[in-house]
């Protein structure tokens, strides 16, 4: 953590990022994805609910993947606590986002619960690609707030213009939700234990939908990344008993520099996004 | 009736997951490990979530235009495209893909 906290400092002697390039990269995701809010509404009143109940959902749960979810589960004819216990699965993810937030931010307490509701996946992708800490506080704020203005208010039209526009899905709209996780996914992928992650994540979404409840197999994908980070740690157990039977000294002491260097090479590709 | 308790529901519980994560006191994510898997799991779920998403019709598994859009959206950003011409292009592709294929 205070290491983390001295790269920062570095990066903002040495050249911070000007804070309106942030409020640029920002505004870009922001009003990107705010504006696919128009294909939550279409799809939420294509699924027979309300208008109103189209605009609490986006007032109060405010996180794309749990709502299309539930409307998708009521339009199947979920019963309501089923399809409440998908979209729930789905918004589990937040809170992994909310632990490296409250690091990444540092928010005062009694601020926490009102910037809980900004806590999705684009504020968190723009936060924790910013080299200092100012730059990570206004890139949640200003993504936060463009985005909950824009999903709400295109909620709202996508709601009153559904039936105007007719098949959603022959305007390509459903193809927006996969384009912008694909999005905030891709510069994630840096390092080959990133990508082996993300490869087994598909594999165990994919392989579990038929067979799981809905919601269930994104949660159990999850599992991807302590699966990766054992199979790592194993392979370097395995190297190290290698190198011991092969008689070279001092080895003990190099893999654990070479641990170090592990862990260091880590923290400066997470600080540097 | 029934939608207004799955929406209630649904958003304290999805309230309820944010604020947690906000909460958790620092000692606990000052270890490594802890570390390390925060910074994995969201890896895993937006891959997952990606290419549900993309190849999911309920729970059956499916190939459509879709994964074209998705395509088309992987390869704007290979070329650095702007995060709006992205979505962009993987709606255009799909909606593309569709009409032509009827």
């Amino acid at each position: 953590m205070a290491e983390q906290t001295a790269l920062a400092d570095m990066h903002h002697a040495d050249g911070a990022k000007p804070d309106r390039a942030v409020v640029r990269d920002a505004l870009g995701v922001g009003v990107a994805v705010g504006l696919s809010g128009f294909a939550f509404g279409v799809t939420s009143a294509g699924s027979g609910l309300s208008l109103s109940q189209t605009c609490v959902l986006s007032l109060l749960v405010f996180t794309g993947a749990s709502q299309f979810a539930l409307v998708g589960a009521l339009a199947a004819g979920g019963n309501p606590f089923t399809a409440a216990a998908g979209a729930f699965f789905l918004g589990v993810r937040n809170a992994f986002y909310g632990l490296r937030l409250s690091q990444v931010l540092a928010l005062p307490r009694a601020v926490r619960p009102f910037a809980a509701q900004w806590v999705i996946d684009e504020t968190t992708v723009v936060a924790l690609a910013q080299p200092t800490r100012r730059a990570a506080r206004i890139g949640f704020t200003v993504t936060g707030l463009t985005l909950y203005v824009l999903w709400n208010l295109t909620t709202l039209l996508g709601a009153l213009g559904a039936e105007a526009i007719g098949d959603i899905d022959a305007w390509g709209l459903d193809a927006a939700g996969p384009a912008v996780f694909l999005a905030l996914l891709a510069p994630m992928l840096q390092t080959t234990r990133e990508r082996a992650v993300a490869g087994v994540a598909v594999v165990l979404g994919l392989a579990l939908l038929p067979v799981l409840p809905a919601g269930v197999p994104v949660l159990v994908a999850a599992a991807a990344a302590p699966v990766v980070l054992w199979a790592e740690g194993r392979r370097k157990t395995d190297e190290r008993r290698n190198d011991r039977q092969s008689g070279r000294r001092n080895d003990r002491q190099d893999d654990r520099q070479d641990d170090r260097q592990d862990d260091r090479q880590d923290r400066e590709q997470e600080a540097a996004g | 009736m029934n939608v207004w308790i799955a929406i209630a529901v649904t958003a304290i519980g999805c309230y309820a997951v944010k604020l947690i994560g906000l909460l958790v006191p620092e000692g606990v994510l000052e270890r490594p490990l802890v570390q390390r898997l925060a910074a994995l799991l969201p890896v895993a779920l937006l891959a997952a979530l990606t290419a549900q998403q993309t190849f999911a019709d309920g729970r059956l598994l499916v190939l459509d235009a879709r994964a074209a859009g998705l395509a088309a959206a992987a390869v704007a950003l290979l070329l650095r495209a702007p995060f709006l011409l992205v979505v962009a292009a993987a709606v255009v592709v799909t909606a593309g893909v569709r009409a032509m294929t009827g």
